[in-house]
């Protein structure tokens, strides 16, 4: 499903590296996690995956089901079926949630030659999903993320994804400021979305979400590479010792950290 | 105090091309003062202080450059709207294409007719919210259409309206010079909304004096025309009584020159003033809002929110002001102009002026310009919107709240059809 070589990354703007070569791969309907500490890049490969600018891509490659991604625009990788929840989702004054909804699944529907979604089915497809999330009509109504609390964000960006129907899902810390109950919610809506044709990739700070989301591969990055990959047990170490010990192997064998 | 030289020789050049109208003792008394009024304050000048912006110079000229009419096929606006339609051809009535007026419920004549009535309601409002509006802000162009105004109507609702009166403003000669003077009388309790739309002359000089009871509301809504090539000088001149309200919404997207004031005095207790604007400008489009409310009543409220978007070096200006004077207390008072510029060439300038005599208020005011934001842009095409789709949805919500200010929805969503077909006309460009 996706395949990223030899990713390498640096600013536009500034003579930065951020990612130093990145190798991943992720197969049809599996879950991968990425955890790593602050600042090794996660984000930035998120944001990277869907074409955001002041970033530029100095080697490697990032295949969707064979399509170069970093040839398209944004939107042509949206409706090629990447998404990407954000870790800030962002606050759009004037523009309502539903409106936005609509406009950008009509649009992707557009892109891929499919006929545009009725009024009266959208509305039915958006109320189902929301009632899963307990997203209320209000915040339905209201414009994109404007007043929305930092869990509300959180489970819009969800609701998002579960009416756009994406393959590929990115979630860039997606657990980050949801209580206890917020995160069983958001997990019950990926685990929902799960199935052979669609894959995950979780960026996670907190073994937790990993205990409702269970990830079939867990990935360390740090300091633009990936430096450990494993399974869930992996997720776990990383809860108890912290990044430390996996960090230290890895100046072991050489490696510039 | 005798004015500049070049001042006094334009003033005379104008007032040359110009022929007074004939009418009763009443019109004459008002066209002969604001006469005096011209020539007494001189035509506008570049120098004055509130046209350092705009330029007035094709304002005054003796003759209109000549506007190019706009040859599209388009659906009217507000013609899904049930009204009776007031047609204006070149600045001149033509009663063969307008409805019935007797079917808006209210009192409706020509200026024509009315001028010669020995005894007229509108005695006490023609010309005269304009000479009030005359201080301490001149405001020549509109003296001069008191004096010289042709035609229009006299509007006077004493209950409410049955629908709304719409003035429909056709432009057919590329060299027409067209000066309307409306007046507006909305009685005690009574309710009237008035549309106005169409390019309506190569130059247009027109005012609008409205009087609102106690009580009584007024809705005013206008577009402001495709022609491109056209110039308009309006003023709207608006006294409003206790518990009254007003609420005037302009959009404009076109004209190489418009020049827009509103003279808003709340002189009753609890009554409620708004004003918006939302336009958007392209290439040698100028345009320019320039408003004065007084608060000279208790626990008033006023609003003023002007939007622009400006794009290919178009200008756009701002001079608002509020002023509370001293017996004017518990006034709520609020103003914003903001300015979207999507490129660096366009230009916007803001005057925003606050003045204050009493002491237990609220005022507000803000003036922004900014490009499009960048990260809602791309959060936007991240869900797949295409770049143009996005831009223009982040255009529409930033005018959003100025056509919040149309309460009729059904005007508001006309309105918003058409200033997404200006933004869809240009992405195709
Ligand atoms: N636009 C930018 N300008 C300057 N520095 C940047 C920019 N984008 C990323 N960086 C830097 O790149 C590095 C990686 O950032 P990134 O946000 O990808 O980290 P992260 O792994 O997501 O961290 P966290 O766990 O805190 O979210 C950081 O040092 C960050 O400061
Ligand atoms: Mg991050």
């Amino acid at each position: 499903m996706l395949e990223i070589k030899n990713l390498h990354v640096k600013l536009e703007e500034e003579d930065k590296q951020i990612l130093k070569g990145v190798d991943l791969s992720v197969g049809a309907g599996e879950v991968h996690a990425i955890m790593g500490p602050n600042g090794s890049g996660k984000s930035t490969l998120s944001y990277v995956m869907s074409g955001r600018d002041g970033y530029e891509v100095t080697d490697g490659s990032i295949a969707l089901d064979g399509a170069d991604m970093l040839e398209m625009e944004p939107e042509e990788r949206a409706a090629a079926g990447l998404f990407l929840a954000f870790q800030y989702p962002v606050e759009i004054p004037g523009v309502g949630n539903m409106t936005f909804l609509r406009t950008a699944l009509n649009a992707q529907r557009k892109a891929r030659g499919q006929e545009e979604i009725s009024a009266a089915d959208f509305l039915k497809l958006i109320r189902e999903r929301a009632k899963e999330l307990k997203i209320g009509s209000e915040m339905l109504k209201r414009p994109v993320n404007v007043g929305f609390s930092g869990g509300e964000k959180k489970r819009n960006e969800i609701l998002q994804m579960a009416v756009l129907e994406p393959k590929m899902c990115v979630l860039d810390e997606t657990d980050s400021g949801l209580d206890v109950d917020a995160m069983k919610l958001v997990a019950d809506g990926v685990n929902a979305l799960r199935s052979e044709g669609r894959s995950f990739l979780v960026i996670t700070h907190y073994q937790r979400l990993l205990n409702h989301i269970v990830p079939d591969v867990v990935h360390i990055m740090a300091n633009g590479k990936i430096v450990k990959t494993g399974g869930k047990e992996l997720a776990m170490e990383v809860e108890e010792n912290g990044y430390s010990d996996i960090l230290d192997a890895q100046n072991e064998t050489g490696e510039v950290v | 105090m005798a004015l500049p030289q070049a001042k006094q020789d334009t003033t005379e050049a104008r007032l040359a091309a110009l022929t007074r109208p004939e009418g009763a003792a009443w019109a004459s008394t008002a066209r002969d003062a604001a006469l005096a009024r011209v020539r007494e304050m001189g035509l506008p000048h570049r120098r004055d202080e509130y046209w350092k912006y705009t330029r007035p110079d094709g304002l005054t000229a003796p003759e209109p450059a000549p506007a190019a009419l706009f040859s599209g096929d388009e659906q009217p606006l507000f013609s899904e709207i049930d009204r009776v339609r007031l047609v204006f051809v070149d600045g001149v009535f033509d009663p063969d294409r307008s409805d019935d007026p007797t079917l808006a419920g209210v009192e409706i004549e020509r200026l024509q007719d009315a001028s010669r009535a020995d005894i007229h309601w509108a005695k006490e409002v023609y010309g005269v919210l304009e000479a009030r509006g005359q201080v301490p802000v001149q405001r020549p162009l509109a003296a001069l259409n008191t004096a010289f105004a042709t035609d229009g109507v006299l509007i006077r609702a004493t209950g409410k309206a049955e629908r709304p009166v719409s003035l429909i403003y056709l432009h057919e000669s590329e060299t027409s010079d067209a000066i309307l003077h409306h007046v507006v009388k909305v009685e005690p309790g009574a309710e009237l909304t008035l549309l106005e739309n169409g390019p309506a002359a190569a130059r247009f000089n027109k005012v609008l004096e409205v009087e609102v009871a106690d009580g009584a509301a007024f809705h005013h809504v206008r577009a402001q025309g495709r022609d491109h090539e056209r110039q308009a000088v309006t003023h709207t001149f608006a006294r409003l009584g206790r518990e009254s309200t007003f609420k005037s919404f302009t959009m404009t997207a076109n004209g190489v020159m418009t020049r827009n004031e509103s003279v808003i005095e709340l002189t009753g207790d609890d009554a409620t003033a708004h004003v918006a604007g939302a336009c958007m400008g392209d290439g040698d489009f100028h345009h320019d809002d320039t408003v004065f409310v007084t608060h000279d009543a208790v626990n008033c409220e006023s609003r003023q929110v002007f939007k622009k978007v400006l794009r290919n070096g178009a200008t756009g200006v701002f001079q608002g002001k509020i002023l509370v004077k001293p017996e004017a207390q518990r006034t709520d008072g609020y103003q914003i102009s903001q300015s979207l510029l999507l490129d660096e060439d366009s230009q916007f300038y803001a005057k925003p002026e606050l003045e204050i005599y009493a002491d237990d208020v609220q005022c507000s005011h803000g003036s922004t310009s900014g490009a499009i934001d960048e990260t809602a842009l791309f959060y936007l095409r991240s869900r797949g919107l295409p770049e143009s789709e996005a831009q223009d949805l982040l255009v529409l919500a930033f005018l959003a709240e100025a056509i919040e200010e149309i309460d009729d929805p059904a005007i508001a969503e006309d309105i918003r059809v058409r200033l997404e077909a200006w933004l869809a006309r240009r992405r195709k460009d």
